[in-house]
C-alpha cells in the first residue's frame, strides 16, 4: 500500500520555501536539451508551465483539446486575480492572504502549500504585467485593486471583466514566443486518452487526434496534467462545454490518488434554468452582490410580480440570517440559503428554482448612473440572456456548480503517486480546501504554473539525466493504445438507443440532487446505487454515431461522460465518508443552528483515493492536516 | 418556433461539401443559437445520423471558439455578438436559416462547419508576445502606464481570436487581427522595446499565411463580436512603415 508523503520542508512556514529552492537538486543546461516534458492543457496552468519549462531548455510538448492554446477555459474567468502585494497600504500581507485562504478553505488544507502560493502571489502580476497584461489602471499610471468575494482588503488585480481572458493571453503569448523559438512543439485539437507508465514512472501518453481520429504515442521523461476541473460531471455548470476529466481520470486509474472529490464549488450568482434544453449556465459576477438585495416572498408559492409584493411580504433572508454580512455572506453560505428558501416552495420565476437580486434600492440610494457604471456590462449581459431588464425587474438567480476544489492528489512537488507525473491547475486538490475564495483559481494556475513546477520538477528530472527517450513501440505504449482503441470501438459498437447527452443530462441530475449542495448519508447510498445502474445502462445502450478515424464530436463526448459516470461514484463515496460538513460539503446530519459544522477531531484530513477497478469500491488513505501556524476556527458570518 | 435550416455539411477536408435542408420545429425562444443546433443534433443522432460537427466552448462569447456564417454573416444577424451568444428571439418565426462555415482561403473546412484557423496561431508564433523569461522581470508597479493608453490596449486586447474578420472581408484579409495584438503592445511600454521586430515579423507571416490584403472596407470592424476598431489597423500601419524605414 502506498503511502502518502506530502514532503513538507522542514522550517519555519515562512522560510521553507526559499529555503527549499535554494537545495533543490538542478539539472545542468546540457542535460535539459536532452529530457522531454508533456504538458497537458494550456489553460493558465498548463500555457504558464510549458512555457516556463521551455525558457529553461527542457523540450515540451504541449497538448490542448480546442483548436488553439487560446481557448482554454480560463479564458472565461471575469473578476480578477489575487496578490499580496499591499499596493493599497491597507495592511495585506502574505501572511494573511494566507491566512485567509486557510479560513476559507474552512481548515481543510494544507498550510505550507497555502503559504507558498500566498508568497509567489506577488511576483505573478510582476511577471504579468511584463508580458504587456493590461490590467486595470489609475489614474496615476499605476495599478488599480479592488476588494473581491467579501475580503476585507484590496487585493484583486483585474483588466475590466476580462481578466482570465487577459492572464490567459499573457501566458498564451509566452508559450507562443516558445512555440516559436521551436522549443515547444504544440498539439492542438488533441486529447489525452491514456497515460503510459512505465516502471511504475509517468513516461508518456496517448493522444487522440480530434481532427482525423488518429490514436498517437508520445514519450516524456515526465507528465504534467493541468487539465482543469471536472464541474461538468453535473451536465449543468459555469465551466466551458469540452471542460472533462478524462485526463485526471486515466491518471487515477494508473495509479494517482484522487484528493477530496467531493468538495465542489457551487456559485450563489448564475442566471437560472430556463428549460430542459439548457446547456450550460452562466456567472454573474459576484460583485453584483455588493449592492443587489437578495429576496424571496415570505409566502409559499407565491406568484405575483416582484414589484406587487409590498416590502413586508419580502424576506431578505441573507440580511436576516447573517446580519454582519448580509448579502455579502460567502458563496457556499449563500448558495445554500438560496437552496432552501426554494425547498420551502418560495422559490421565484417559473421553475420557482430561483430567487430575486434586486437593485431597486441602490438605483434609488445612488441613481442609475451609478448602477450603470458599476454594473452596466453585467446588467446588458443579463438582458441578452433572459430578455429582462433589471434596471426595472429584480435579477434572477440561482447556485450554479462553479469550481471542483478536489482533484488528483499532489505532494509538496506537485508530483502524484505516479512518480514523474505532475498535477497543477484546478486539476490538482492542493491550496483551496474545502473552499475556494474568489480570484484564487487564476492565482494558483499560474503560481503552479510560473513559479513552482519549473523548480520542483528538476528535483525528479535530475535523477533521469541518464534515461534515454523510451521508443514508442515499447509494449507499455502498445498496451496502452490498445486500451484506448478498445474502448472507442467499444463505444461505436453498443448502437443502443439512449444518446450521450440522455444519460450525461441522468447523471447531472442525480449528482445535483443527492451530492449537491446538501447531502445526507442515506440519499448519498441511494446515489451510489443509481450511478452504478446508469453506468450499466451506458455501456448497454448508448448510442455513438460515427467513426473512430474521423472528427467526431458524438465520439469525444461519448468517452467524457463515460469518465464522469466512474468518477460520479467516487464523489459519493467521498461525501459519504466525510461525516462532518465542511466548507462546500453540507451534511444536513452535521449542522448547528442552521450552519455547517466540522469534526476537526476526526476529519482534519485530505481524503486520497486508490482506484482499485470499476465497479470495485476505492481505498481511502488519509493525509492527516497539520496546523501548526493557524488554530482551528468557526466560519461565523453571523 | 420552426425554422428551416440550410447547413453546410462536409465530410472533411478533402471531400467536397453542400448544403443539406433540415426543417425544426417545437424551438422555445429562450433557447441560445447553439442549443438549437443541440437539438437538431439529438434529433440526427437518435435517428442514426453523425450530428452536424461545430466548434464552440464556454458558450459565453469569449473563448471566440464558436465561428458559424450565419444568414450569409460571421456569427449571424446581430452586432457585437458571437454565436453562442444569438437567441432564438432574434430570428422569425418559419424563417429559412442558412448556416455555413467561416469561409478563407487561409481557414481550409476540416468538417461540416469546423475550419482550421491555425494560422492565427502561427501569426503570434512569429512576434505576438514581450520577449521576457519568467521571473526576470521587475516589480508590477515601476512600470507606470498612462491610464488613457492603458485602456486603449485593454480595447484592443479584447480581440478573441474567433476569425470573424477574415471571414467578412472580401479580400480575407487578417489585418484586425493582427493589428489588434501589434497595437495593444505598441500602446504600452513593455512592448515598446521590440516593436519594428515584431511588427514586421507579424505582418510577414500574415501574408505568409495566404491572407489578403487590406483595403479600408470597414466589414472586418462591422462584424467583430469585440467590436475591435478599424483604427487598429491604421496603428499597424503606421508602426509598419516606420519600422520598415528605419
Ligand atoms: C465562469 C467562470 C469564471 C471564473 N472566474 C474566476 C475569477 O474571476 N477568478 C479566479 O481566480 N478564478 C475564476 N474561475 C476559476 C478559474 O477560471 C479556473 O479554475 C482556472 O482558470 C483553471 O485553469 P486551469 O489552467 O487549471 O484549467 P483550464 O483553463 O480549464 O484549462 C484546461 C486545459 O486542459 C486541456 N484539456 C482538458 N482535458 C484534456 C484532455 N483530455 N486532453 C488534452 N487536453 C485537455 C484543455 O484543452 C485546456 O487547455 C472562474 C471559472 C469560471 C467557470
Ligand atoms: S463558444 Fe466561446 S465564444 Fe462562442
Amino acid at each position: 500500500m502506498a503511502i502518502l508523503d506530502s514532503k513538507i520542508p522542514d522550517g519555519s512556514l515562512e522560510t521553507k520555501w526559499s529555503n527549499y529552492k535554494s537545495h533543490i537538486k538542478l539539472v545542468n543546461p546540457s542535460n535539459k536539451r536532452k529530457l522531454e516534458i508533456i504538458v497537458i492543457g494550456t489553460g493558465l496552468a498548463g500555457s504558464s508551465a510549458a512555457a516556463s519549462l521551455a525558457e529553461l531548455g527542457y523540450k515540451v510538448k504541449a497538448y490542448c483539446y480546442q483548436d488553439s492554446p487560446r481557448r482554454a477555459h480560463s479564458i472565461a474567468a471575469q473578476g480578477g486575480i489575487n496578490s499580496a502585494k499591499n499596493y493599497k497600504n491597507d495592511g495585506d500581507s502574505v501572511y494573511r492572504l494566507f491566512y485567509d485562504t486557510v479560513k476559507g478553505g474552512d481548515f481543510r488544507s494544507r498550510e505550507a502549500n497555502v503559504y507558498r502560493l500566498a508568497e509567489v502571489s506577488t511576483a505573478i502580476i510582476d511577471q504579468c504585467v511584463a508580458q504587456g497584461v493590461p490590467f486595470a489602471r489609475e489614474y496615476g499610471g499605476l495599478l488599480d485593486n479592488r476588494s473581491f468575494g467579501g475580503a476585507q482588503v484590496s487585493r484583486t488585480f483585474y483588466a475590466r471583466g476580462q481578466t482570465g481572458q487577459q492572464l490567459l493571453l499573457g501566458a498564451y503569448s509566452a508559450l507562443s514566443r516558445q512555440i516559436g523559438l521551436g522549443n515547444v512543439q504544440m498539439f492542438n485539437r488533441h486529447e489525452m486518452v491514456e497515460l503510459v507508465v512505465i516502471d511504475g514512472k509517468a513516461r508518456g501518453i496517448i493522444a487522440r487526434n480530434l481532427t482525423n481520429g488518429k490514436l498517437e504515442r508520445h514519450f516524456g521523461h515526465a507528465v504534467v496534467l493541468a487539465t482543469g476541473g471536472y464541474g461538468n460531471v453535473f451536465f449543468l455548470s459555469t465551466n466551458a462545454m469540452g471542460c472533462n476529466v478524462t485526463a485526471a481520470w486515466k491518471a487515477h486509474k494508473k495509479g494517482a490518488f484522487f484528493a477530496n472529490p467531493c468538495y465542489t464549488q457551487i456559485h450563489p450568482t448564475c442566471i437560472p434554468v430556463s428549460g430542459d434544453y439548457q446547456s450550460k449556465l452562466t456567472l454573474m459576477s459576484e460583485s453584483l452582490r455588493n449592492d443587489g438585495r437578495v429576496w424571496v416572498p415570505k409566502k409559499q408559492g407565491d406568484k405575483r410580480k416582484p414589484i406587487d409584493i409590498p416590502e413586508d411580504e419580502r424576506d431578505y433572508y441573507l440580511e436576516r440570517k447573517y446580519p454582519s454580512f448580509g448579502n455579502l455572506a460567502p458563496r457556499d453560505i449563500s448558495s445554500r440559503a438560496a437552496k432552501e428558501a426554494c425547498d420551502d416552495g418560495r422559490g421565484v420565476g417559473e421553475s420557482g428554482l430561483a430567487v430575486y437580486l434586486d437593485f431597486a434600492d441602490a438605483i434609488k440610494r445612488l441613481g442609475k448612473d451609478v448602477i450603470e457604471a458599476r454594473y452596466g456590462n453585467l446588467f446588458d449581459m443579463y438582458k441578452h440572456i433572459t430578455n429582462e431588464d433589471p434596471y426595472q425587474v429584480p435579477m434572477r438567480i440561482y447556485p450554479a456548480v462553479h469550481y471542483t476544489m478536489g482533484g488528483i492528489w499532489v505532494d509538496y512537488n506537485l508530483m502524484t503517486t505516479v512518480p514523474g507525473l505532475y498535477a497543477t491547475g484546478e486539476c490538482n486538490f492542493s491550496d483551496h480546501g474545502a473552499n475556494r475564495l474568489g480570484a484564487s483559481a487564476l492565482m494558483q494556475g499560474l503560481a503552479d504554473g510560473y513559479f513552482v513546477l519549473p523548480y520542483t520538477i528538476g528535483d525528479y528530472l535530475s535523477g533521469e539525466i541518464f534515461t534515454k527517450a523510451i521508443p514508442t513501440d515499447h509494449p507499455a505504449f502498445l498496451e496502452a493504445e490498445k486500451q484506448a482503441k478498445e474502448r472507442i470501438d467499444k463505444l461505436l459498437s453498443i448502437k443502443g438507443k439512449k444518446s450521450v447527452d440522455d444519460f450525461h443530462k441522468a447523471l447531472g441530475k442525480i449528482m445535483w440532487e443527492y451530492c449537491g449542495m446538501a447531502r445526507n448519508a442515506e440519499g448519498l447510498a441511494k446515489a451510489k446505487q443509481m450511478v452504478r445502474q446508469l453506468r450499466d445502462e451506458f455501456w448497454k445502450d448508448v448510442k455513438v454515431t460515427g467513426e473512430a478515424d474521423e472528427l467526431n464530436v458524438d465520439l469525444e463526448k461519448a468517452g467524457r461522460v463515460a469518465d464522469f459516470m466512474e468518477l460520479g461514484e467516487l464523489m459519493i463515496d467521498d461525501a459519504l465518508d466525510r461525516n462532518e460538513s465542511c466548507g462546500a460539503h453540507f451534511r444536513v446530519e452535521y449542522q448547528e443552528e442552521g450552519e455547517a459544522k466540522r469534526n476537526d477531531e476526526k476529519y482534519a484530513y485530505v481524503a486520497a483515493w486508490e482506484h482499485k477497478g470499476v465497479g470495485e469500491n476505492s481505498v481511502l488513505h488519509k493525509e492527516q492536516l497539520v496546523f501548526e501556524n493557524v488554530h482551528f476556527a468557526t466560519r461565523s458570518y453571523k | 418556433m420552426k425554422f428551416n435550416l440550410k447547413i453546410w455539411r462536409q465530410k472533411n477536408a478533402s471531400t467536397p461539401g453542400k448544403i443539406v435542408d433540415y426543417s425544426i420545429d417545437n424551438i422555445n425562444e429562450h433557447m441560445s443559437f447553439l442549443e438549437m443546433m443541440d437539438v437538431l443534433n439529438e434529433q440526427l443522432i437518435h435517428k442514426g445520423e453523425p450530428p452536424v460537427a461545430y466548434d464552440h466552448d464556454c458558450r459565453e462569447g469569449i473563448c471566440g471558439m464558436c465561428s458559424m456564417h450565419i444568414n450569409g454573416r460571421p456569427h449571424g444577424p446581430l452586432a457585437a455578438t458571437t454565436t453562442c451568444q444569438l437567441y432564438m428571439r432574434n430570428f422569425k418565426d418559419g424563417e429559412t436559416i442558412y448556416i455555413e462555415p467561416f469561409r478563407a482561403n487561409s481557414f481550409p473546412v476540416i468538417r461540416d462547419l469546423v475550419v482550421d484557423r491555425s494560422a492565427f496561431d502561427r501569426i503570434m508564433q512569429a512576434g505576438g508576445f514581450v520577449s521576457v523569461n519568467t521571473g526576470s522581470v521587475q516589480d508590477a508597479n515601476n512600470i507606470p502606464v498612462n491610464k488613457q493608453h492603458a485602456d486603449l490596449a485593454m480595447d484592443a486586447a479584447a480581440c478573441i481570436g474567433c476569425g470573424a474578420c477574415v471571414a467578412a472581408c472580401k479580400n480575407s484579409s487578417a489585418s484586425l487581427f493582427v493589428s489588434a495584438k501589434i497595437s495593444q503592445l505598441a500602446l504600452l511600454p513593455q512592448g515598446q522595446v521590440e516593436a519594428k521586430e515584431r511588427v514586421l515579423a507579424m505582418v510577414n507571416q500574415m501574408d505568409e499565411e495566404g491572407f489578403g490584403s487590406c483595403t479600408n472596407t470597414g466589414a472586418c470592424e462591422a462584424e467583430c463580436p469585440k467590436e475591435i476598431s478599424i483604427s487598429n489597423i491604421a496603428r499597424m500601419n503606421r508602426e509598419y512603415y516606420i519600422a520598415s524605414l528605419t
